[in-house]
């Protein structure tokens, strides 16, 4: 909650700033555009950075404001489908462009990009069926965050796996250093079912039956999957269905946890110095994502964030809303501040320790998360689901029996099956 | 009062019921009978930074000519209601065939999202509406006893659980059950087991809910039964007492049947909103433990991928169900209005 506040703190700051620079109208160099530039999108520090950079396009002709908000996916459909979009442009990520896909209310980009992004690298460029439907300006994903000391004290090497996590975990509880050395995002809804598809995926497990919309979660794999994540809550808080992201930070800021799975883009706040003891800080680490019962595939998914543009606006907006994003996400935002905010994916970008988990990741033949239509259905029928099991309401068959039911009904609503 | 008058002091009431109830009620009984149409799923290769992959996506312009064809969407007719998220008929027949007795099939039932929801509401309207009604008797009548001197600071602090916003009020709570908080302690300690987690226990979350249902809205029963005790007869409460009646016997046969009245309104409101209970669920994030037809609605409104249809169905089965439960109280109502008027 504190780390909330404190978010909600920055967003006021900054959102106050992001008005300064629109009235001081310091025109950079984006051309010659003119129209309405209006961003929707998460809120954490690399995406504020985007939108400050963008502002700086905002002169009498062009018009530029933000909406930034843990809130955006709420609005960001709503918001694109009037014509004229209150939106002219949604920052997305991996997961949250489907809707928007599935919604029709983005436009395909490549004439823009031929007249205004011929500088844009190409693999920046997220396309679907060959079209190119958003600008990627930064990665991220889950891996493994550890204190060193902690793993010193019991004489191990950070873990590689999943099963060298769990022998981990029993040694510090039994050396009685802490009582639950693990933690994770376990929080029902969401979090869970992204748990779940990690170690699911990790261990050879396919969501769909080749390439329909019918899911497939019954068999082995995840059976196995459900059972790791038993056992790795045996080692957790007892209340981790309640923890989401931001009460996982706080347990490890408190010092109370020395292995998790942990978003990338939350570890700067981790190796800070705020909020935590020297002793955390300096000893938070962070490692590749660990795999699990011999196979290659790491227990995590790889995750864009990008930027579209609104359809349902005119042709002088959308190019002033390209315009601005591009220099938004154009290597001269990069500097001692910007640089260790996130793994950007922009030109001139320099790896600073807090991103290296990332990196690895990327480098681990780690899989992407799905880009499916019908994907989010899926993942919030996996998170309520795996909640019943976790608190032993349902065993493994039932649950996943369940996952599927549950699915199928939301699908069949949906349209995605007969 | 003349017809004409009457028609024009009801008319903007009037309208405003039509406006602001029947008009939604309308149209979420239109929304759960309609669902989006059938999408047309193609085959793709998306490209990210992370390299190409086959995927689907949602065919445009072939979903454009249904769309254009019928704009409401597809006539599902009640298949939403009965679907395994809803009433799911089909799946309780199956229970109900093979089930090896009534406990088992409660059990099974309840592991269906909808009467799993159905289940908690019912349970916490059933018990926090009499037991906030009783403690904020018990608090009216202490109060009222008090010396006049005491009365106003203390009817002050009784009312805080009522001023403190509900989402506040319940993570207020949420903190002190927690492991490390006070109260989550203090239970470790009380049972002698340091393992105790309230937040990872469903009878215990259901019990803090319910607790925290009768700690917040008690205030309200107690600020009408303390305004309903000002009005009690004097007189009829000083024959009592020199007929020798004692004070449980005052209570008893003069004060409770004088309050009676109050107790069908306010049974009445507290059902209502108990039955669509949701801010503590949030509050506790006890949805691995207890969900309710509200927050049943929320999660549907709020996941990527919205469930218009769903939430909408929900929401007519919710009406119904207030509709069920008020029922005898407005029965009872309407006979008492009867009787008076006779």
């Amino acid at each position: 909650m504190t780390i909330s506040l404190k978010r909600l703190f920055q967003s006021a700051l900054f959102s106050s700033s992001l008005l300064a620079l629109s009235a001081g109208a310091v025109s950079a160099s984006c051309g010659d555009i003119a129209g309405r530039v209006s961003v929707v999108g998460n809120e954490f520090p690399a995406i504020h950075t985007v939108t400050k950079a963008a502002a700086t396009c905002a002169n009498d002709k062009v018009t530029v404001k933000a909406n930034l908000t843990a809130d955006h996916q709420k609005i960001n459909l709503p918001g694109m489908q009037g014509n004229p979009a209150e939106y002219t442009s949604a920052i997305v990520a991996t997961s949250s462009i489907t809707p928007l896909l599935n919604g029709n209310v983005i436009r395909p980009l490549d004439d823009l990009v031929a007249k205004y992004g011929q500088d844009i690298p190409k693999r920046q460029l997220i396309t679907v069926n060959g079209k190119v439907v958003a600008v990627a300006f930064m990665a991220n994903a889950q891996h493994l965050v550890y204190r060193d000391d902690v793993l010193k004290k019991i004489g191990m090497e950070p873990p590689k796996t999943y099963e060298q996590l769990l022998e981990a975990a029993e040694k510090i509880r039994a050396a009685g250093i802490m009582k639950n050395p693990v933690g994770g995002a376990y929080a029902t809804g969401y979090n869970l079912g992204l748990e779940f598809i990690n170690i699911y995926m990790a261990l050879g497990g396919e969501l769909f039956k080749d390439g329909t919309p019918t899911a497939s979660v019954k068999n082995d794999q995840g059976v196995a999957a459900l059972e790791l994540m038993k056992k790795l809550t045996g080692y957790m808080n007892p209340d981790f269905l309640t923890h989401d992201s931001n009460a996982t930070s706080a347990e490890w800021e408190a010092g109370n946890v020395a292995l998790m799975n942990m978003w990338g883009s939350r570890t700067g706040v981790l190796m800070d110095k705020q909020g935590s003891t020297p002793e955390v800080y300096e000893n938070t680490k962070v490692g590749a994502p660990m795999t699990i019962a011999g196979g290659k595939i790491p227990a995590t998914t790889l995750w864009w964030d990008g930027w579209t543009v609104a359809r349902n606006i005119s042709d002088a907006d959308a190019a002033a809303t390209f315009v601005a994003l591009k220099t938004g996400t154009s290597p001269a935002v990069l500097n001692d501040t910007t640089m260790s905010q996130a793994v950007w994916m922009i030109d001139g970008y320099k790896p600073a320790p807090v991103n290296q988990g990332v990196m690895m990741t990327m480098a681990s033949g780690a899989k992407p998360y799905p880009m499916l239509p019908y994907m989010g259905l899926l993942h919030a029928a996996i998170g309520e689901n795996v909640a019943r099991y976790l608190s032993g309401k349902a065993d493994a068959q039932t649950t996943l029996s369940d996952i599927e039911a549950t699915y199928t009904a939301a699908a069949k609503e949906k349209g995605f099956l007969k | 009062m003349k017809h004409k008058t009457f028609l024009w002091f009801f008319l903007p009431s009037g309208m405003a019921m039509f406006l602001f109830i029947a008009m939604p009620i309308v149209s979420v009984l239109t929304q759960s009978v309609f669902a989006p149409h059938e999408q047309v799923i193609r085959e793709v290769e998306n490209c990210t930074l992370f390299g190409c992959s086959k995927a689907t996506q949602i065919d445009q312009e072939a979903t454009r000519a249904l769309r254009e064809a019928e704009p409401m969407g597809r006539f599902v007719g009640p298949s939403i209601y009965t679907d395994r998220n809803h009433l799911a008929f089909a799946e309780v027949a199956g229970i109900w065939r093979n089930a090896s007795g009534l406990g088992n099939f409660f059990g099974q039932v309840t592991n269906l999202p909808f009467y799993d929801a159905l289940s908690f509401t019912l349970t916490y309207t059933a018990l926090v509406t009499p037991l906030s009604l009783v403690l904020g008797l018990i608090i009216a009548l202490a109060v009222n006893g008090l010396p006049r001197l005491f009365r106003g600071p203390v009817i002050f602090v009784s009312l805080l659980p009522m001023i403190v916003t509900p989402l506040v009020g319940a993570l207020i709570l949420f903190w002190m059950i927690d492991a490390r908080g006070i109260l989550g302690a203090a239970l470790q300690a009380l049972a002698g087991d340091p393992g105790l987690s309230v937040k990872a226990s469903t009878p215990l979350m259901w019990a803090m809910l319910i607790v925290y249902g009768v700690w917040s809205s008690a205030p309200f029963a107690f600020v009408i039964y303390y305004a309903g005790l000002q009005t009690v007869p004097g007189d009829t409460l000083e024959s009592a007492m020199i007929d020798g009646a004692s004070r449980w016997e005052r209570i008893r046969y003069v004060i409770l049947p004088h309050l009676l009245p109050l107790t069908t309104f306010m049974a009445l409101i507290k059902i209502m909103d108990n039955f669509r209970v949701f801010e503590p669920i949030v509050s506790f994030s006890a949805g691995a433990h207890a969900k309710s037809l509200s927050y049943f609605i929320y999660s549907d409104l709020g996941g990527e991928t919205r469930l218009l249809s769903s939430a909408a169905a929900t929401s007519v089965l919710t009406i119904a169900g207030i509709i069920v439960l008020l029922s005898p109280v407005l029965v009872r109502t309407w006979h008492a209005f009867g009787r008076v008027r006779a």
